[in-house]
């Protein structure tokens, strides 16, 4: 158990006195490490922090955190994770799982969670494949992934998680990598302060099943042709000389070289815009891990937050006809006397 | 034990069973509804069924439109809706055709003779027309125009001719309440204060229930108006309460009792979405309802909130529970108070959406993976699910675990006068959170060990986010005593297995013994379980008015047993355990108590009748 005394402004406060048993080299490392450097930050009590996961191997990460935490089943954690946020407004909740979790069997709570802009924040560990059970396709996987259950290749087309999350209206929709701890606890901070749900892709690398998915994107020497950063009010530019942008055309992103085309056509960068279209393009560029590949906040706009309304309405029905009263309750129908 | 309305005289009767029925859309539910609320206010006993289709409008006219509601009033203490109906309203030729064989013999009906055209006879299958090929010969038959006298006198009001047709449910109930002297007022103001925005839709109603009233009173078709006189009660305040309203109040009373708030997580489902419907208007409660986007989000959430230290619920029926049962054992696992209500229907799958069956008994007790035992409490009346609610609650907190309540839609939707409870005899349930640290570690430094059990009750501690010094991680995996830590150890699961279980049969100190209604040592023995109570009272009743020796012992704790109930099932001759399922709970004793017993099986969608039971206790004893 962790000594209470300790700083809070140190990683080990926020560290549990569990062994990690993510096996050596996986990407779970540095997201815990991001997330733990993050809260070392976060002016928030260790009290009201509480992870939240289904099962995989992201699943196990509210075991490595000194707060509360709660490690559920296949699927449900933004399930369970809704009902304590409308029960507990006052709680920091964050929701932790990996593709398959969250996308496959859990598809309904993580869609359902955001159109109703619970108060929670999701880290997605997107690794392609399903690592807890030995190396099945995940339905992020590309199509034509040969694994032990896919030994032709699979056939079905992949989920991209940030075009699914802006079609379920999510009110703050980010990727990062596992690779970068910087841009990781930015981005994990706008989202643990942004009200309502946020949901963030983690390309995160499972260097056992699916070692090097990512790299044809994040590797040192072809990220900066292959990575786009997405800066609020910007144009979208990216390369190692800056040398290539972002086109709308027909409502569809396209990749330029800016010397074709003139910086002032480049998409400027609009996270705030309450019409999710254009972050929408943005989302489909990652189609595959070989095209150039967005990173930061696709989408970061206000919306009313579900347990504060429903808060609401437990106030507002107090104020209209009083606090509840069991006595008269039973009387509320009804009734008469005998003798 | 004959099962006929017994004249007492020329017109008083000591009791009747009426059956109203009609298609979907001809509110047969209202109208039967209302003339219960007025019998409620007269002062009698009673006892309701409703009985409609799964489809909203099934095709007009059909069979498989009929809705029914049947209400039994007397003025003595009855226990069921009544075997077979005295009087059947028929609203059309449909509802004549499907109920008529429920009619006592030499019963009455009273048709609406209007609906009885060529077109509604061939949708309801008539071959000839019933009214004329002798085959009503055998009761006393009234036929009424209610369409016609309807529209009539409906025709000054300045409202459409469809709209006016719509309520010939109010004439009916105006003949009827006539017909068994019924006060009008309460439904008359009841039209009032439910149709008041739509003042011509309530002066049609209005005018129908007067035509209907002056109908009987000046048609001379009917004799005298019947008188039911009123019911010795106890005294005291009243209310008429359906099984789900009973069970929503006492969640609501639970969450007082409890000094917690209330959180409802649940998907609509029928017969139990209206606890959903009925919670999600008490919001003053600080009752949180969270219609979730599927079964298993509903318990998930109710689970998230528990943890949060909400009391929580969620509500389903079957499918439902068979979709719950993995959180179920999460919640087991992590050792959180959770109510799960499962409001039985006909099984399996869709199975009989309206109608009532206790076949969910088995998957109750054991619908989970793994050793997953919990406790299982069962509602045997409308009103008695409000207490049932507030018992699963209790043990819920007490014993940190989940509980499942059963209920079923006979109680559901059935109704019952109450006698409204003193709300400080109801028990105190409340249990405080832990706050302090309850261990320390080898430096005697303060330490939470959130499996550290009271050794009385072998519950651990709830501790709540937002308590700081107890951060601790729950989960699935199976845990080591005390600390909770993840733990694989062969012994460690077996122990925890076992304090589970243990945990769980150690509830059986904590609940009353069974009461055994009757001399206690009969020959013969009826156990029952949930709503077959009303059933099984009355025809023990009556076979004990026939000088037989018989007790009845009725299970509200369906896991663990109460303590006495070895000592109460054994030594009989015979025992006989009546069951709306195909043999759930007397599998289970057999097992239990190697007993002989015997079960009484029906799974009709129907509730037994007194007489049905009569008759198979009979026959098991003849054999």
């Amino acid at each position: 158990m962790t000594d209470v005394t300790l700083d809070p402004t140190k990683r080990g406060y926020w560290t549990s006195d569990q062994e990690v048993r993510w096996c050596p080299g996986c990407g779970d490392y540095g997201i815990l490490a991001a997330v733990q450097f993050l809260h070392t930050e976060l002016d928030v009590k260790r009290e009201d922090t509480v992870f939240i996961s289904g099962i995989g191997c992201a699943a196990r990460f509210p075991y490595y955190m000194s707060t509360y935490g709660m490690h559920t089943i296949h699927g449900r954690s933004p399930a369970i994770a809704t009902g304590l946020a409308v029960a507990r407004p006052d709680l920091n909740i964050w929701v932790v799982g990996g593709d398959g979790d969250m996308l496959s069997i859990g598809g309904n709570h993580l869609i359902h969670a955001l159109r109703r802009n619970i108060n929670i924040t999701i880290l997605l560990f997107n690794n392609q494949i399903y690592g807890l059970t030995k190396g099945q396709y995940s339905p992020t996987s590309e199509v034509g992934k040969i694994t032990k259950s896919t030994p032709m290749g699979s056939i079905d087309p992949p989920f991209n998680p940030i075009s699914l999350a802006l079609g379920a209206n999510a009110t703050f929709v980010a990727r990062t990598h596992d690779l970068d701890r910087k841009h990781m606890i930015e981005v994990f901070r706008r989202a643990h302060d942004h009200k309502g749900a946020s949901v963030v892709e983690i390309y995160q690398n499972c260097n056992v099943f699916n070692d090097g998915a990512y790299a044809p994107i994040t590797k040192r020497d072809v990220r900066d042709d292959m990575m786009i950063s997405l800066v609020h009010g910007q144009p979208i530019r990216f390369g190692a000389e800056n040398q290539r942008g972002v086109v709308l055309r027909n409502g569809q992103a396209v990749v330029v070289d800016v010397a074709d085309v003139g910086e002032s056509e480049l998409v400027v960068h609009d996270e705030a815009n309450p019409n999710a279209s254009q972050a929408f393009a943005l989302s489909l560029l990652a189609s595959d891990n070989h095209s150039p590949t967005p990173f930061g906040i696709f989408r970061a706009v206000s919306a009313p937050e579900y347990g504060e309304a429903v808060s609401q309405q437990l106030l507002s029905s107090n104020e209209r006809i009083g606090p509840g009263d069991l006595k008269d309750l039973l009387r509320s129908g009804a009734t008469w006397t005998v003798g | 034990m004959t099962d006929t309305a017994d004249r007492v005289d020329g017109t008083t009767l000591d009791r009747v069973v009426i059956r109203f029925a009609g298609d979907s859309g001809d509110g047969m539910q209202l109208t039967g509804d209302r003339f219960t609320s007025v019998s409620a206010f007269a002062g009698n006993d009673l006892a309701t069924l409703p009985d409609f289709p799964a489809e909203i409008r099934a095709p007009q006219g059909t069979l498989a439109g009929v809705s029914a509601f049947q209400v039994h009033i007397s003025d003595h203490e009855i226990h069921t809706p009544g075997d077979a109906p005295d009087v059947l309203v028929a609203m059309n030729p449909a509802a004549l055709k499907s109920q008529l064989e429920r009619l006592r013999s030499g019963g009455t009906i009273i048709l609406n003779d209007d609906a009885f055209d060529e077109r509604n006879l061939e949708k309801a299958g008539y071959e000839a027309d019933p009214r004329e090929d002798g085959s009503l010969a055998g009761y006393v038959l009234h036929r009424v125009n209610m369409t016609k006298l309807t529209l009539e006198a409906t025709a000054d009001l300045d409202v459409k001719k469809r709209d006016a047709e719509r309520s010939k449910n109010f004439f009916a109930l105006g003949l009827v309440s006539w017909m068994y002297s019924r006060p009008t007022e309460p439904t008359l103001e009841w039209i009032e204060s439910k149709f008041g925005k739509m003042p011509t839709v309530a002066a049609a109603n209005t005018a129908a229930f007067k035509a209907g009233h002056a109908f009987g009173e000046t048609a001379e078709m009917f004799g005298s108006p019947y008188k039911v006189a009123a019911a010795p009660q106890k005294p005291g305040e009243y209310t008429n309460i359906t099984g789900n309203v009973a069970t929503a109040w006492g969640m609501i009373a639970a969450g007082q009792l409890a000094k917690l708030p209330v959180f409802l997580g649940s998907y609509p489902i029928t017969p139990a979405s209206d606890i959903l419907h009925e919670l999600s208007r008490h919001k003053n409660f600080g009752v949180r309802t969270l219609q979730a986007e599927d079964e298993i989000a509903g318990i998930g959430a109710a689970l998230g909130a528990a943890f949060g230290g909400s009391l929580s619920f969620t509500t389903t029926s079957g499918p439902g529970l068979a979709l719950k049962g993995e959180t179920i054992g999460l919640a087991i696992s992590t050792e959180l108070p959770l109510v799960i209500i499962d409001v039985q229907r006909g099984g399996p799958s869709t199975g009989l959406p309206t109608k009532t069956e206790a076949s969910d008994l088995f998957l109750a007790m054991y619908g989970r993976h793994g050793e997953a035992p919990l406790p299982v409490v069962a509602a045997s009346t409308p009103a008695d699910c409000f207490f049932a609610a507030i018992e699963a609650a209790r043990l819920a907190i007490k014993f940190r675990t989940p509980v499942i309540l059963l209920t079923d839609g006979y109680l559901a939707n059935g109704a019952e006068p109450w006698l409204i409870p003193d709300i400080d005899s109801l028990p105190d349930i409340s249990s405080a959170f832990t706050t302090e640290p309850n261990g320390a570690d080898a430096d005697g430094n303060p330490l939470f060990l959130p499996y550290l059990r009271n050794p009385e009750t072998l519950a651990r501690p709830w501790a709540i986010p937002g308590t700081p010094g107890l951060e601790h991680r729950l989960g699935g995996l199976e845990k080591q005593d005390g600390t909770g830590n993840v733990n694989y150890d062969p012994n460690n699961h077996e122990n925890m297995t076992e304090l589970r279980e243990a945990k769980i049969n150690g509830i059986a100190k904590d609940i009353p013994t069974a009461d055994v209604d009757g001399p206690g040592d009969a020959p013969i023995l009826v156990v029952g379980w949930g709503s077959t109570r009303g059933a099984i009272t009355s025809a023990v009743e009556r076979l004990r008015n026939d000088g037989m020796q018989i007790d009845h012992v009725h299970l509200t704790h369906l896991h663990p047993f109460p303590t006495n109930l070895a000592e109460v099932i054994k030594d009989r001759e015979q025992v006989f355990v009546p069951e709306l399922n195909r043999g759930q709970l007397v599998q289970i004793l057999r097992a239990e108590f190697l007993v002989d017993a015997k079960p009484i099986s029906k799974v009709r969608g129907l509730p037994f009748t007194g007489a049905e039971l009569i008759e198979a206790i009979l026959e098991g004893i003849s054999q």
